[in-house]
């Protein structure tokens, strides 16, 4: 082989290696779940953040693993679902959270986890009625995930859908409505996460969607 | 040898310095001077602190290790200092050094110090576990060394009475993807999920999982126990001084084990009594839903609702129970 054919052909080699790593780095760094901004929709100290539960998704929807239990957070500037966990709220803001429950329930493993905390007054609402202590095992209401920052000491049971939704995001269907709100803090990066087991099939039911951003767990951004 | 180089002793007559001794004697004011520098001014600031008996322990072994070793160091810095000047090459001298193997007393010397030195580390490092008791480390369900009047582990789930301070107070440590929570059951069997001790107080940590392995490790409190599923690992420690505690799992547990970590505190012991207090009453609806206290909990009772659900075609997220396909691969 030639000189120059040698110098080509190391040439390309360099590029495709280049152009591959280039790919992997864009790829990972924008690849992921879209965040959701609420910054611009806050208006009087308050934020309004709606979510859904489903026990699976669309695959047309959610690509990579639509048989995966799955949160959704609502666009507020369109109006669409979005399948992420990442959301923007504003610092020292009353969050009020919304989350709609397509999911079954699933027992909670510790019952800690049944307990409302971090949220202003310690309540959240299941339809309306207030709620403090929920027993996830006997009911009378029953849980299907919890809403949990830790760093904050936020932790929500969400109460039971009366059915499963199979093709999330779900607008039709009966669910369960479960409210709360706090008080963001200061600026940075809080990550939350279910606390209930309920990745399917995986170990200890903490695999698989517990342990994958834009599924089960995710971060609450807040911006100064 | 070139005409104009610097003559050797040996060439000139001249009787080759005592370089071993010199060598020691450097060796020896640098040490003298060092160790105690590392012992009572860098000694105090070593970590973990002093917040309990098993930190002030760990200190004292760090500062006992600091002060053996450098003189080790400083003889190796001194000896490469002092051959980089004294036993340079010079210009024009191409003379070979003498031979330094077959040396028998350098040799005894060098293994014989390395033994003691080794030695006595094994030793003083074994006695050291077991004052204080576990030296803040997991014993497992039945340890080995416990403190004076510390109950079986066996026998401690049975041990529900209230707490007298002077007694051990027992904490149970929970772990769990991804957080850690402490269980009192002394103290009307509450769950928290922030850890607050009383000082001057014995202290059983009994540690378990509800899911993978994890690690209690409380820096400042001297304390790291492995916490596994369906286990009981057993730590002491004897809280010496007030301050603020960092928890941090140090086992490689899933997605969010870097954020696995909270804070904890050593308080007085009756601003800890008014806390027990207080939270006993604001967390007795909690408490009347928690399982009885156990030292560990089977996290397979979920897999057997969950299966129940499953049966009644109550198709949830699973919690955890596996069918005959399962495990699978995701």
């Amino acid at each position: 082989m030639s000189v120059s054919a040698r110098a080509v052909t190391l040439l390309v080699a360099f590029l495709a290696v280049v152009a591959g790593a280039f790919f992997i780095v864009i790829h990972y760094l924008l690849g992921g779940p879209p965040t959701v901004d609420y910054t611009s929709s806050a208006s009087g100290g308050q934020v309004n953040v709606t979510m859904q539960t489903d026990a699976s998704s669309n695959p047309q929807a959610v690509a990579d693993h639509p048989t995966w239990v799955s949160y959704f957070i609502k666009s507020p500037q369109t109006g669409a679902w979005l399948h992420t966990t990442l959301f923007t709220v504003p610092a020292h803001t009353r969050v009020n959270v919304t989350i709609l429950g397509y999911d079954g329930s699933t027992p909670i493993r510790n019952q800690v986890w049944g307990h409302v905390t971090g949220t202003i007054g310690d309540v959240a609402y299941y339809g309306g009625k207030p709620v403090q202590v929920v027993n996830g095992w006997n009911g009378p209401y029953l849980i299907q995930h919890t809403f949990a920052i830790p760093a904050l000491g936020v932790s929500v049971p969400v109460e039971a859908g009366p059915g499963t939704c199979l093709t999330g995001p779900c607008t039709n269907k009966a669910h369960s409505t479960t409210t709360f709100s706090f008080m963001s803090p200061s600026a940075g990066t809080y990550r939350w996460q279910c606390f209930i087991p309920c990745g399917l099939s995986f170990l200890y039911g903490n695999g698989g969607p517990m342990s994958t951003i834009g599924y089960m767990s995710g971060n609450m951004q807040v911006v100064g | 040898m070139a005409a104009d180089a610097a003559p050797s002793p040996a060439a000139t007559g001249a009787a080759e310095p005592r370089h071993g001794l010199r060598i020691f004697l450097i060796w020896l004011v640098a040490s003298a001077i060092a160790d105690p520098l590392l012992w009572f001014v860098l000694g105090p600031h070593m970590p973990p602190g002093a917040m309990t008996d098993a930190a002030a322990s760990q200190q004292v072994d760090l500062n006992v290790m600091a002060v053996m070793s450098a003189p080790v160091t400083i003889f190796v810095i001194i000896y490469f200092i002092y051959a980089l000047v004294v036993w340079r090459h010079r210009e024009g001298d191409d003379e070979d050094g003498p031979a330094i193997h077959g040396n028998a007393r350098i040799s005894a010397l060098w293994i014989g110090g390395t033994a003691v030195i080794v030695l006595s580390l094994f030793v003083y490092g074994t006695v050291r576990l077991i004052s204080p008791p576990g030296a803040g480390g997991g014993e497992g369900n039945t340890p080995v060394w416990r403190p004076a009047g510390a109950p079986a582990a066996a026998a401690l789930a049975a041990q529900t009475s209230a707490w007298q301070p002077g007694s051990v107070l027992q904490v149970q440590v929970i772990a769990q993807q991804w957080w850690f929570t402490y269980r009192y059951p002394q103290l009307g069997g509450f769950e928290t999920t922030h850890l607050m001790l009383p000082v001057g107080q014995e202290i059983q940590f009994n540690v378990t999982s509800l899911d993978v392995i994890h690690s209690f490790w409380a820096y400042q409190l001297g304390v790291k126990a492995d916490a596994n599923p369906q286990l009981n690992n057993v730590a002491y420690v004897k809280t010496e001084h007030t301050g603020s505690v960092v928890v941090r799992c140090s086992e490689l547990c899933g997605l969010w084990h870097g954020a696995m970590f909270d804070y904890g505190k050593v308080m007085p012991l009756a601003q800890f009594q008014a806390w027990a207090a207080s939270t006993r009453t604001q967390l007795v609806a909690l408490t009347t839903e928690l399982p009885p206290y156990a030292l560990t909990y089977d996290a397979n009772a979920v897999k057997q609702l969950g299966k129940a659900f499953h049966q009644a075609g109550l198709f949830g997220a699973g919690g955890g129970y596996y069918g005959p396909q399962y495990p699978v691969s995701p």
